[in-house]
């Protein structure tokens, strides 16, 4: 039996059933990782020990009788940017590359107590700036659906070795859509909570007000036992929500009659014809489901890109500011004096990414800029948010493309980095808002080369649960193969 | 407003970063079209909207209040474990004050 192209339930019936042991089903990944990864490239580092040991644990409680955590013996990957204990977390950046992590992140440790078995840390565009994953100091990840194109980004690592079945389920961060994106390129599903709903303690900050952790998986209710795990109040994140985390693998009843399902016309004009076409057969499959399906306007979303990047990179310039070669990370070995060891230190450390999003930040937080840049986007950030909160008083959730275009190859966008922030525009908004999201497969592009195309599905504040009722009843009804 | 060279060297100067005549070259049409394109902001009235520096919601104020208690935190080896250079306990950086001969 392949263990890789299993569910959690899969495998959690296997060891409950003694047909398989954890520590068989984990060498069978680190063998296919092994042969695979060659080629895909999702893996920056592995630990075999850390995983064996666990999984060992794991065959120890089922050999004692003791119940089985949902999580126990699965499989999992963790973006390079959240923090496992004594194992290097690089952030895909040659400035942290002999970093090792002296604490394990909340989400990691809550998988490990629900008896998850961690593999490695999986590759990511440095300090997660990007959306293509060709941003790593170390090299490209492959999209395992087209090895000549990127997988998305930044948790293009975390995406790729899902889809190619080096992991059951896997970690991210999502700041503009760095889970929802690369989930859409390599045909997997992947959830953005609520901004507060899961820990960011372990984090690698990158923008505070708008950095998440989440689950990618191959079906929604493996991600909604993820989220589950990992989601709720933790005293080492003040930003974190004291509010109870709801039943989200009992809420994924298939029925989804009478929802709402809002359709923004801001963000069909001028799409793509062919991910337009996969986009109006989800929508017309929630018809189908019993859902009503109303036409929402959100009329500041042409200004989204333009606030996301000025708020992004703002945070970023001050979070990067501790990378200056003193506790930790390179420290240039050739410098005069202090400031020019800081100095030295970063600008051989940091990629031309990081340095330009830090560049834009400064800039638009000095003295002179900051009302005209930083504050209007601050302004323009609340009219963003009214947009959501007013749609959401008419409909339940709301529908939208994750990407206005397909995979692209590698190399092919490097060049002009304006051009690549304007294809997250379906996914700031949300991340602006602070809502919850999903990305879920929605079938591939008519015409040759079929790519994947990734359908966004948006709710209410903390309303996770029914956002993954509607995912789940829409995969059920066999909207990832639509066509 | 346009992005000049100027500006170039001194926003890399307030990063602390030193960039090379190449990477100056670079990043100064990038960052302008960038500059410009975020200058569309500037269409919308905002002089009654207030600005949002976080996302909140029902409770959030309350969250973050706790009892301030230690709790079992980092050694000091533990601390030090990544530095580059270090040396009787403590982080290790070029001389900053400097001694009159």
């Amino acid at each position: 039996m392949d263990f890789t192209t299993l569910t959690i339930s899969q495998i959690h019936e296997l060891l409950k059933s003694r047909q398989a042991t954890a520590v068989e089903i984990t060498q069978a990944h680190l063998a296919h990782i092994e042969q695979k990864d060659k080629d895909v490239r999702s893996y920056l580092s592995l630990c075999p020990e850390r995983a064996l040991e666990q999984a060992k644990r794991v065959d120890a409680a089922v050999a004692a009788g003791e119940a089985l955590a949902p999580l126990a013996g699965i499989p999992v990957a963790v973006k390079d940017v959240i923090m496992t204990r004594g194992h290097h977390t690089t952030c895909g950046s040659h400035i942290l590359e002999n970093f090792v992590a002296p604490y394990d992140a909340t989400a990691v440790q809550r998988l490990e107590r629900a008896g998850a078995v961690i593999l490695g840390k999986t590759n990511c565009d440095e300090f997660a700036m990007g959306s293509s994953t060709e941003n790593s100091s170390f090299f490209p990840t492959h999209n395992p659906r087209d090895l000549t194109r990127v997988p998305g980004g930044s948790s293009g690592g975390s995406a790729a070795a899902v889809a190619a079945n080096l992991a059951t389920v896997a970690l991210g961060s999502d700041t503009g859509g760095s889970i929802r994106q690369p989930s859409a390129f390599c045909d997997i599903v992947g959830m953005m909570g609520t901004y507060g709903r899961v820990s960011r303690y372990g984090l690698v900050a990158f923008a505070s007000s708008l950095d998440h952790i989440g689950p990618f998986g191959r079906s929604v209710r493996d991600v909604a036992l993820v989220l589950q795990t990992i989601a709720g109040n933790d005293p080492l994140d003040s930003t974190c929500a004291a509010l109870p985390v709801d039943d989200y693998v009992g809420a994924l009843t298939g029925d989804i009659r009478g929802t709402r399902v809002g359709v923004p016309t801001e963000y069909l004009n001028g799409l793509n014809p062919e991910i337009r076409g996969n986009i109006q057969k989800g929508i017309d499959l929630f018809g189908k489901l019993g859902c009503e399906i109303v036409p929402i306007s959100l009329p500041h979303t042409e200004y989204a890109i333009g606030c996301y990047y000025i708020i992004c990179t703002a945070e970023a310039s001050a979070n990067l500011a501790r990378y200056d070669g003193v506790r930790y990370g390179f420290r240039s070995p050739q410098h005069d004096d202090l400031r020019d060891m800081y100095r030295k230190s970063r600008n051989l450390g940091f990629g031309a990414e990081v340095k330009r999003r830090i560049m834009l930040g400064t800039y638009v937080l000095s003295s002179g800029y900051y009302d005209a840049y930083y504050l209007k986007a601050q302004k323009v950030r609340t009219l963003i948010t009214r947009d959501f909160v007013e749609a959401f008083d008419e409909v339940d959730v709301i529908v939208t493309p994750t990407s206005p275009i397909p995979p692209f190859k590698l190399g092919e966008k490097m060049d002009d980095p304006l051009q690549m922030y304007l294809a997250d525009i379906y996914t700031v908004t949300a991340s602006l808002a602070g809502i919850p999201g999903i990305s879920v497969p929605c079938g591939k592009t008519p015409s040759e080369p079929s790519l994947p195309v990734g359908m966004q599905i948006l709710a209410k504040h903390f309303d996770e649960a029914n956002l993954l009722r509607v995912a789940d009843a829409y995969e059920k009804a066999g909207g990832f193969k639509i066509s | 407003m346009a992005f000049t060279e100027k500006d170039v060297r001194y926003v890399a100067e307030l990063a602390h970063l030193e960039l090379t005549e190449d990477e100056i070259k670079k990043f100064l049409p990038q960052l302008d079209s960038i500059l410009q394109y975020v200058e569309k902001l500037n269409k919308l009235d905002t002089s009654e909207i207030e600005p949002m520096a976080q996302v909140t919601y029902p409770g959030s104020e309350n969250a973050s209040m706790r009892a301030d208690v230690p709790c079992r935190y980092f050694s000091q080896d533990e601390a030090l474990a990544n530095a580059p250079e270090q040396g009787a306990g403590c982080f290790k950086v070029p001389s900053v004050i400097e001694r009159e001969e």
